[in-house]
């Protein structure tokens, strides 16, 4: 074991979530940012003025959304264990159920399965209401955890 | 390219003076019958993974969502509201750090309600692709009541109280 790795493994599940958005600058180029109830994790993108993609409604870009939910995976993903590397998208697949108002969004990730290499997730992204969802996706990710 | 297309081009690059294409730089590259083709410089900000440089998966989301539409209106040869209703998205290799992303678009089939468009994002060789996507757009998504009509959820029958 690495001296990374040899710290990597005391880190506890909040400070694995903190390093692992801190270190991503695309997460502070929305503005995503955290938080963690026990083992389950909520990303929180607050509304700003940049990430509107039609600006008639407005209504905030399809892409950020998907961006949104696709950080949320690979987040989840960090806080649930060790992984030697981030884990990579190999694909996802969004759906658009409401327009995405000019509001705070959340989104919350499902880790359906973790294999040894391949991890199935799903994530909703909602805004006023957690059952009425704004849009869902759900993917595929290569994971490569640090032991073994 | 025709006056037609010329006209669409031009109001394809005042699309991308929403907000988010701003702030990412978006720029149209080509926009005509076989469809429409974007450039999303590369900058650091948008790095997902700083250990090796590659642009974020969310970063090319949005480049192809927003390519996949400019690609409808280039179909529709003319403006109509229109709604993504899925994008599927398989990412191949990571994109070269510090190269440009490119995305060309093109819509196979529209009918009266619903377009379907591919796309592929690269870095230098389309044929060698960084993503490709698959996507459906709802055509004329306002349906003739008023602009984002159909948008306000809220208030619809049968949404969740």
């Amino acid at each position: 074991m690495s001296d990374a790795d040899a710290i990597a493994a005391t880190l506890s599940p909040a400070e694995r979530l903190a390093a692992a958005l801190a270190r991503v600058p695309y997460v502070k180029f929305l503005g995503i940012h955290a938080e963690l109830a026990g083992d389950e994790m909520t990303a929180i993108l607050p509304f700003s003025e940049h990430l509107i993609g039609n600006p008639v409604l407005p209504a905030i870009h399809g892409g950020v959304l998907g961006a949104l939910m696709e950080v949320t995976a690979l987040m989840q993903l960090s806080v649930a264990e060790p992984l030697k590397h981030q884990p990579r998208t190999i694909d996802v697949t969004i759906e658009y159920l409401r327009s995405g108002r000019p509001l705070t969004t959340y989104a919350r990730a499902e880790i359906k399965k973790v294999g040894r290499r391949i991890a199935n997730v799903h994530v909703e992204a909602w805004q006023t209401e957690r059952r009425a969802p704004i849009a869902a996706l759900r993917g595929h990710f290569l994971v490569t955890p640090r032991e073994g | 390219m025709s006056d037609e297309y010329e006209q669409m081009r031009q109001m394809a690059q005042a699309m991308n003076g929403s907000p988010q294409a701003r702030a990412l730089g978006l720029e149209t590259v080509g926009f005509d019958e076989t469809g429409a083709t974007m450039r999303l410089p590369y900058r650091p900000e948008i790095v997902g993974d700083p250990e090796t440089g590659i642009v974020a998966g969310g970063a090319v989301t949005t480049l192809l969502d927003h390519v996949c539409g400019h690609a409808v209106h280039a179909e529709m040869k003319g403006f109509t509201t229109i709604a993504t209703l899925d994008l599927r998205i398989d990412y191949m290799r990571p994109a070269k750090p510090g190269k440009d992303i490119f995305a060309k678009a093109h819509c196979y089939k529209a009918t009266k309600s619903v377009a379907f468009v591919r796309a592929v994002a690269y870095d230098d060789d389309p044929d060698d692709p960084v993503a490709a996507v698959q996507a459906a757009f709802m055509l004329d998504s306002s349906a003739g009541r008023g602009f984002g009509a159909n948008l306000k959820a809220a208030t619809r029958k049968g949404a969740p109280k």
